[in-house]
This record gives structure tokens, C-alpha cells and sequence, in this order.
């Protein structure tokens, strides 16, 4: 095996903000007072925060100490299942801060934002078209908050028909937001199983699609990495009841320019800028939610809608039916700005990155499925699911093997989920790994399993190379302490 | 294309190891109904100049304060951001991680956003504070559900001065549910007028914005003891948290719930999003907060990290009983709002404050003199509302010929002040511009 990119260097120690300082420092230039000082009446003015008060130096060493102690998509792989840690193209993070964007206030006229309202409209256009659904709202922050704004669709599409319905279906090879973005509407989650395919069948559908039941929410292809091959006609069962169906589509960098969700008789679907569309995931956000609806829900988006009229954009307000807003302005504008970049630069090649996505994720579920149980052995998308079963003999569990990852140079996949696996290693490439880092990653997790033959002991301590050792949850929520 | 790191060779040899035939092959499991009929119509991708030539141009058709003096405000504020900022935060292994759910190689986005909850419980005066939240007007949602799951009411009342968009997006959110939003209606002092407070039942919260929607500071002292006399949660809503580096700050009025929008501390408006909604509350409402918390720990040799912590609380463990279902925070907004405010350190925070407040009250004091009309008598901050004469939105269009920003007409949100403008001022604002505005506005 070549050398794995895992080794150890100097980490400086660093403490916390507040361990730092002197009173009357100050890291921060401040403009002149040039107009006199008007005091507030006594009665409303506090103490001020207590901060502590520190230099330029002090704040830029801080900072960039702890930065060093964070693995990122650009310090190597970070296989997360469902998470899409594609490479984020840094023209885009510099185009995001373009001057003129970063200082536009969201409020302006119309007339006075139609750069920002165009390149809004026409992202719209691109994903309306990649889906190939019809409408799109982009206004939802993040995946989670699609998955609720789909919902409040759904729901105020049910109240138009006389009633909200009280149930809805959700697989257990679905996301595991989408039950609690389901209850936020008021919709009590029927589960229903996946059959030994690991995919949904239309019977088990037909079996508990009702009048009362708003209709079903998918993951497309679904968390075992399987492409939901009976879901032309789930939908129409959905349909025939008088349900929607609503598509999770976080996993849409699987299918780009492949699979049409319109055809499929999706109804409702949310998309993860932050995962298909290249954007940063910025240490847990800010992402971008944007929600895909067949024609007959437009009525129903978000307000305000963007409208164009001979090249003109305007804000439309009038939109009785729409479900209101789900954040006080117009969404993330500038995750958008990324994700509009990634599209111009990528083109028809969105198409090829999806076909290679498949085969990085279909390579290594060849390439390691001597080594891990697979539960599934089928056709994978862009990512595949393995088990700890063949480790189980040595008392070696998915953690352990995960938590030794780490001293080999990679992040270690996600793991117990989805949870109808046992001990489940859920690995998603990506399409902008190289065969050479994915041949690496493979030697790295073969290594790992030959140790938990030879020394097992050594993955329990995993890992060993890290600013921290393993650290301790259980303490962290027993006896909470969440603030200095 | 360039983000494609695969040879043609690579594909033959991954391939053959994956027993397909070619990269269509992979797909065989889409049945042909389910696919797409055509190539996807997309532009013909652009080389990286030819993409910074389409920004540029699509970003000058915007009229950003750059060019304009603008006394817009109303929840999104032009604030300096010190470049030490910028540049901290474009570290990659800041921006290209994701939430720190293996805590051994993530301790620099952990520690970083246990010292922003701190440094927020501090500067809101409250005991606890989460990892953050979407934006100001999801954090009061959230928020609203929160007291509705903590006490065992039925409607909250909401100022009718917490920013109108806030008020929309709460509506959104709590419609499926069945809660009933009351409103509490404004005096003309512009604060929130509390009498029908008093013979409200079933009340689960009770909401008040301060500095309001009107710039006004209101009396949260008073609100928190009729809202504890009614048995309901007080929360506390902001767009400017800029303010309390001079006020008293929620938790000292009796604030049970502290939630707003964090976009001043170092985030450039960006037609406004990503923002940072900032939550915070009384450490026995921990359990029923929404949203990711950090807390610290000990690794197995005794020194101290940081992890993820009460996640019982969550989507991925408690499915659809989860308190919320966000997945994230806005960590990357957090974050710069920790460093902002760890620039600015206490006595900066108290200045800058201060130089904010001095400067709309310059803006004020000139408008008077000149003989304009400021709409309500209490003291403000930032933000203010004059009632300018019926024909001066006329003026106003002139003015943004000559780039000038006159403010936000407010009509459209409270039909009953026609003519009503809500002007702002900040640290960016100088005397300069301001007396510049006060010369064009008067007749």
C-alpha cells in the first residue's frame, strides 16, 4: 500500500477567547466621532457584554490555531454519506462576495435589484430544469427547512381541497428530518418497510395510502443508496388516493440529466444546494433549501414570487393561496450565488459528474465488499452501505473502525444510519475524488479491518492521532455545560 | 472540466472492477419511464473570466450602498466588517467542513461555536444560548413553539412592532398548528401597548421587539411582569444586536426567551441571506430548545473538547417528538459573529454602540431643526420614523437619481401612517452624508 495521508505535526494548544485578552485592547478600527455624543437616558442603558477585549493578533491567532484542528473537504476526503462533501470550487467563493452583492439590502425597489432578482429567477429556471419540475422557490435556508416548506405546500394544498389530512407516509429508508418536518405540519408519520431489495413495493404502499393520508414523502434514491425502481407507480397510487408525493432530494447528485422527477409523479421536491449544487457546508451552514413543485402547487410557494416581463424582474405579492414566508427576506443569497456559478461552469457536464459520482460509489462497493458485509448487494448509486457484521467476531463495532479512520488521514464515513441497518457505514464519494485518493481510502479501510483481527485493542483507543482522544458524550449530556 | 478528476482510463479501469459495461450501465435500475427524454439544455459552461464577467455585470445592476448613501435599515444593516474577519473566515477548514459530528477532527468549528454561544449568552444576558438558528424571524418562530411546548397555552401575543416580515414568517409557521396569533397593538409613543395583556387566558407567550420595528426601545420590564402574571413565557425579539453594547440587555428586563437576527456582528447583508438567528434562554428551558449545542467534555486522557451534546432533543434521535426539525446551525454565520464580536471586545462593543446611537440621533435632532416631523416621542435607536409631507414620494425618486436612499416607506405595512418613512443611521453613516440628506429632504 502507498502511504496513507494520516500523520501527525505540531498542533499549537489554544485557549478559549475569554482565557485571552487585556482590558482596553481592541481588534478593530473604528470610525471617528464627528457628530457629539448623545447620551441615553440613564434608566435604559446596561453594563455592555462582558467580552473580553483583544488585539488583531490575538483574534487572528486564535482563529487560525483552531482552524487546524478541523478536517475539511480541501485537507482530504470526507466520505459522508447523504452529505454530498463534493470539492467547492473557490471561484465561486470569491465571486459570492462580489462587492456589489455583499452590500445589497434586501429591501431595495425592485428596479434598484434587478441584477440579484435576475440571477435569482434564472436559477430558478436551471433547477426547474434539472428536475424537471416547473416551479421553484428558493427562499427556504436549508435542506430541512425544504423538507418543512414542501410540507406547509402539501398541507395548504390539502386545506384548498376541504381538508389537511392527518397522516402521511414516510419509508424507513427516508431521511431522518423527515419525520419531524412532517409533525411541524401537524401529519403523524406512518412508517412503512422497505422490502429485502431495500426498496419501497407499490403493495405495501396500496396497503396503507388512505383518504386521511396527505400522501408520501420519498428519498429518491433512497438512503441505502438504491434508486426507487417502483416509484412511477407508488405514485400513482399515491395519486389515485388523492395524496402528494414529496421527493428528498439530497441525494440528487446521484441522478443529474438522468432521471426526470416530473416523469416519476413527484409532486413536491427540495434540493440541497449545499450537497448536488457544490456549495460549502460551512462547518453545519449556511445551506440552501430550494423546493421544485409540479405546475398545479405554484399557487402555493413562497412569497414573494420573482416575475419577469420583458427582461424586467418584480417582486409579485399577491398570491392568495401561497403559504406565506419562511424567512423574513429572500433566502441565501449567497449560497445561491455559488450555486449559479457551479451550474454556468459545469453546463452538461452536470450530467457526467452524476455518471461519475455512481461509479466512485459502485467502485468501492466492489472493491470492499469482501471486506464489509454488504447488506444489499445491488446496483448502487452514488453511495453504498456496508455493516460491522464480519467485525462483530472481534468485538469491533462500526465506531471503533471509524474512529481509526481518522488516524489514516480520511473522515470517516456516516455511520448507524440509515437505521434499518445494523452497524451501518454509510460512503459517499463524490465525483471529485480521484481514483488514486479513492484506491487510498480503500487500502486505508482494508488496513483498518486487518487490524481489528490483529489489534483490536488499538481501534477501541482510536484515535491517536488527533488533537483529542476519544472524548467523552456521555459526560458532555449528563452534566451540560454549555457556555464558559 | 476541471472538477472532474477521472481520465478516460480511470473510467475504463473503474469500470471493468465495477463489472459494468459503461457509465450508462451504472443506471440500469431507472426504469426508462423515470428518465429524461433529452440532454439537459443547459449554457455552454463558462471559463472562469467568462464567469467573473457575468457577475460583475449582473452585480452592477444592483444598487448597493457602495455607490449609494442609503438610510435603509429595518432589520439588515450596513456595518463595517474589519478584513481580519473576512479573511478568518474564508479558512477553508472552516468552510469546508460540516457539522462537527466526529468531535476528535473537528474541535476548531466545536470550540469555536461553544465560545459563540458564550459570547452570545453574554451579550443577551441570558444563561444559555444554542449554536444558532436560520435567521431573526425563524428564531422568533421557533422560539413561539418552544413556549407553546413548555407551558400549556394556546396563542401568543406578538407586538404588532416586531418587523413585519418576522410576523409573516411566524404566521407561516404556526398555521398548520392550530395556535391563535394576537396582536398587540402600538401607542403613540411607538411601543407596544400592553392593556389588553390583561384579560388574556390561555397565553403560552408573549412577544415584544426591542429596539421595535420603529426603532423604539420599549419597556421590556414592564412586558416581562404582565407576561409573568398571566403565567406565559416572555420572549424577546432583535434585528440590532448592536444595541445592547448601551442597553440593558434581555435577560437583566426578564426576558425567559431572548431571539433575534445577528446579521450586524460581521455579516455582509447579501440581499439578505445567510443571516444568523440568535437564540437563547433560561437553562431550565434547555431540554425543550430547538437547534444544535455545544458543550465541553474531557477526552479519555483528561484535557479538555468539545462536542455535540443533548442531541435526545433532535430529529435524527427523536424523530417526528424532536423539539425542531433543523439539522444545522448557521455555522459559518456563528461563527463570524464570535469573531466579530471578539474584535470588537467589550469596550469596542460599548463605543461602537454609542457612535451608532450618536449619529441617528444627529440625524434626528437635524431633521427637527429643519422642521420635519419625527412620528413617535420615545427614545430610539439606529431607527427612527419621520412623517414626511404627502408629495414626498416624488422626492423620494429623485433622491435615488441623485443616490440617495431615503429610507423605507412603511405604509405598506401600516396603512395608518401614510407618508411614513423608517430612517436609519450607522457607524458607515457620516455627518457628512447625513447633512447632505437633511439639506435635499427640506423644502
Amino acid at each position: 500500500m502507498t502511504e496513507s495521508p494520516g500523520t501527525t505535526g505540531l498542533i499549537m494548544n489554544e485557549p478559549l477567547l475569554w482565557e485571552r485578552g487585556k482590558r482596553g485592547r481592541h481588534g478593530m478600527s473604528l470610525p471617528r466621532r464627528d457628530v457629539p455624543s448623545a447620551p441615553l437616558r440613564d434608566d435604559l442603558v446596561g453594563d455592555g457584554p462582558d467580552f473580553p477585549d483583544l488585539s488583531e493578533v490575538d483574534v487572528i491567532r486564535h482563529y487560525t490555531r483552531l482552524a487546524q484542528w478541523n478536517f475539511g473537504v480541501d485537507s482530504g476526503m470526507y466520505p459522508l454519506g447523504s452529505c454530498t462533501m463534493k470539492y467547492n470550487p473557490k471561484i465561486n467563493e470569491t465571486l459570492s462576495g462580489t462587492p456589489g452583492f455583499a452590500a445589497a439590502h434586501p429591501l431595495l425597489p425592485d428596479h434598484l435589484s434587478q441584477g440579484a432578482l435576475g440571477l435569482i429567477h434564472e436559477l430558478e429556471g436551471f433547477l426547474a430544469h434539472i428536475t424537471g419540475l416547473d416551479a421553484v422557490t428558493l427562499q427556504p435556508a436549508a435542506g430541512a427547512h425544504g423538507e418543512l416548506t414542501g410540507m406547509l405546500i402539501m398541507h395548504a394544498y390539502h386545506r384548498s381541497k376541504g381538508s389537511p389530512r392527518s397522516r402521511i407516509i414516510v419509508p424507513d429508508t427516508a431521511h431522518g428530518t423527515n419525520p419531524a418536518s412532517a409533525a411541524l405540519c401537524g401529519y403523524s408519520p406512518v412508517p412503512v418497510k422497505s422490502n429485502d431489495q431495500g426498496i419501497l413495493s407499490v403493495d405495501a404502499i396500496a396497503e396503507i395510502m388512505d383518504d386521511d393520508t396527505a400522501g408520501i414523502m420519498v428519498t429518491n434514491p433512497n438512503t441505502l443508496g438504491l434508486f426507487e425502481e417502483h416509484i412511477r407507480d407508488i405514485a400513482r397510487v399515491v395519486h389515485a388516493k388523492g395524496g402528494l408525493v414529496y421527493c428528498d432530494g439530497a441525494n440528487m447528485n446521484a441522478v443529474m440529466g438522468i432521471a426526470d422527477m416530473g416523469a416519476m409523479g413527484v409532486d413536491i421536491m427540495h434540493l440541497n444546494l449545499h450537497k448536488t449544487f457544490s456549495t460549502p457546508h460551512g462547518g453545519g451552514g449556511p445551506g440552501s433549501g430550494p423546493v421544485c413543485v409540479a405546475k398545479h402547487l405554484e399557487p402555493f410557494l413562497p412569497l414573494p414570487r420573482i416575475t419577469e416581463q420583458d427582461g424586467h424582474y418584480a417582486l409579485l405579492w399577491d398570491a392568495p393561496q401561497s403559504i406565506g414566508k419562511v424567512q423574513a427576506f429572500h433566502g441565501n443569497f449567497a449560497v445561491m450565488i455559488r450555486a449559479y456559478c457551479y451550474i454556468l461552469s459545469m453546463g452538461r457536464y452536470l450530467r457526467k459528474a452524476s455518471q461519475l459520482a455512481v461509479l466512485n460509489a459502485a467502485y468501492i462497493k466492489e472493491e470492499l465488499k469482501d471486506t464489509f458485509h454488504l447488506p444489499y448487494d445491488r446496483p448502487c448509486m452514488h453511495e453504498c452501505v456496508f455493516t460491522d457484521k464480519f467485525q462483530e467476531q472481534y468485538k469491533i463495532t462500526t465506531l471503533h473502525m471509524a474512529k481509526r479512520l481518522m488516524d489514516y488521514g480520511f473522515h470517516p464515513p456516516t455511520i448507524y444510519f440509515p437505521l434499518v441497518v445494523h452497524g451501518a457505514i454509510m460512503i459517499e464519494p463524490t465525483e471529485t475524488e480521484s481514483k488514486e485518493d479513492i484506491d487510498a481510502f480503500i487500502a486505508a479501510l482494508k488496513a483498518v479491518a486487518q487490524e481489528a483481527r490483529d489489534n483490536p485493542d488499538l481501534l477501541r483507543r482510536a484515535p491517536h492521532n488527533c488533537k483529542v482522544k476519544k472524548l467523552d458524550e456521555t459526560r458532555a449530556a449528563r452534566h451540560p455545560c454549555l457556555q464558559g | 472540466m476541471r472538477y472532474l478528476p477521472h481520465t478516460e482510463d480511470d473510467i475504463a479501469t473503474m469500470l471493468t472492477s465495477s463489472k459494468a459495461d459503461s457509465l450508462d450501465d451504472l443506471f440500469m435500475t431507472i426504469p426508462g419511464d423515470c428518465r429524461r427524454t433529452g440532454d439537459l439544455e443547459l449554457p455552454e459552461p463558462l471559463t472562469e473570466w467568462e464567469l467573473i464577467d457575468r457577475i460583475d455585470s449582473l452585480s452592477r445592476d444592483v444598487a448597493s450602498s457602495r455607490e449609494y448613501t442609503t438610510f435603509l435599515g429595518a432589520g439588515s444593516y450596513e456595518h463595517f466588517i474589519p478584513q481580519s474577519v473576512s479573511h478568518l473566515l474564508s479558512r477553508s477548514e472552516f468552510v469546508t467542513s460540516y457539522t462537527p459530528y466526529q468531535p476528535e477532527i473537528s474541535q476548531g468549528t466545536l470550540q469555536a461555536i461553544y465560545e459563540y454561544q458564550t459570547l452570545t449568552a453574554r451579550l443577551l444576558g441570558m444563561e444559555v444560548a444554542n449554536a444558532s438558528l436560520y435567521d431573526g424571524a425563524s428564531a422568533l418562530a421557533e422560539a413561539l413553539l418552544m413556549a407553546l411546548r413548555v407551558t400549556k397555552g394556546t396563542r401568543v401575543a406578538l407586538s404588532r412592532l416586531i418587523h413585519p416580515l418576522y410576523r409573516q414568517v411566524v404566521a407561516t409557521y404556526l398555521q398548520p398548528t392550530g395556535y391563535e396569533i394576537v396582536e398587540l397593538p402600538y401607542g403613540t409613543d411607538g411601543t407596544t401597548d400592553l392593556s389588553s395583556l390583561d384579560t388574556m387566558d390561555d397565553l403560552a407567550a408573549v412577544a415584544i421587539q426591542s429596539p421595535n420595528f420603529f426603532g423604539s426601545i420599549e419597556d421590556l420590564k414592564t412586558a416581562a411582569d404582565k407576561t409573568r402574571d398571566r403565567g406565559a413565557l416572555f420572549i424577546t425579539a432583535f434585528t440590532e444586536p448592536l444595541a445592547f453594547g448601551l442597553l440593558k440587555n434581555p435577560g437583566a428586563l426578564g426576558a425567559d426567551i431572548a431571539c433575534g437576527e445577528g446579521q450586524s456582528l460581521g455579516i455582509p447583508r447579501c440581499f439578505g441571506g445567510p443571516a444568523l438567528g440568535m437564540l437563547a434562554c433560561k437553562s431550565k428551558y434547555v431540554r425543550t430548545m430547538p437547534g444544535r449545542l455545544v458543550g465541553k467534555t474531557e477526552d479519555v486522557e483528561g484535557k479538555r473538547g468539545f462536542v455535540l451534546t443533548l442531541a435526545t432533543r433532535e430529529q435524527h434521535i427523536r424523530r417526528e417528538k424532536a423539539t425542531s426539525n433543523i439539522c444545522t446551525n448557521n455555522s459559518l454565520c456563528a461563527l463570524a459573529a464570535a469573531m466579530y464580536m471578539a474584535s470588537l471586545g467589550a469596550t469596542g462593543m460599548r463605543e461602537l454602540a454609542q457612535i451608532n446611537h450618536d449619529r441617528s440621533e444627529y440625524l434626528k435632532g437635524e431633521l427637527v431643526t429643519a422642521g420635519q416631523d419625527v412620528a413617535f416621542s420615545g427614545p430610539t435607536f439606529n431607527e427612527f420614523v419621520v412623517r414626511f409631507t404627502p408629495d414626498f414620494s416624488s422626492r423620494y425618486d429623485e433622491l435615488i437619481e441623485q443616490k440617495i436612499i431615503a429610507g423605507l416607506p412603511i405604509e405598506r405595512w401600516y396603512p395608518e401612517l401614510p407618508h411614513h418613512y423608517l430612517l436609519c443611521c450607522t457607524e458607515t453613516t457620516g455627518k457628512k452624508d447625513i447633512d447632505r440628506f437633511v439639506q435635499e429632504v427640506t423644502p
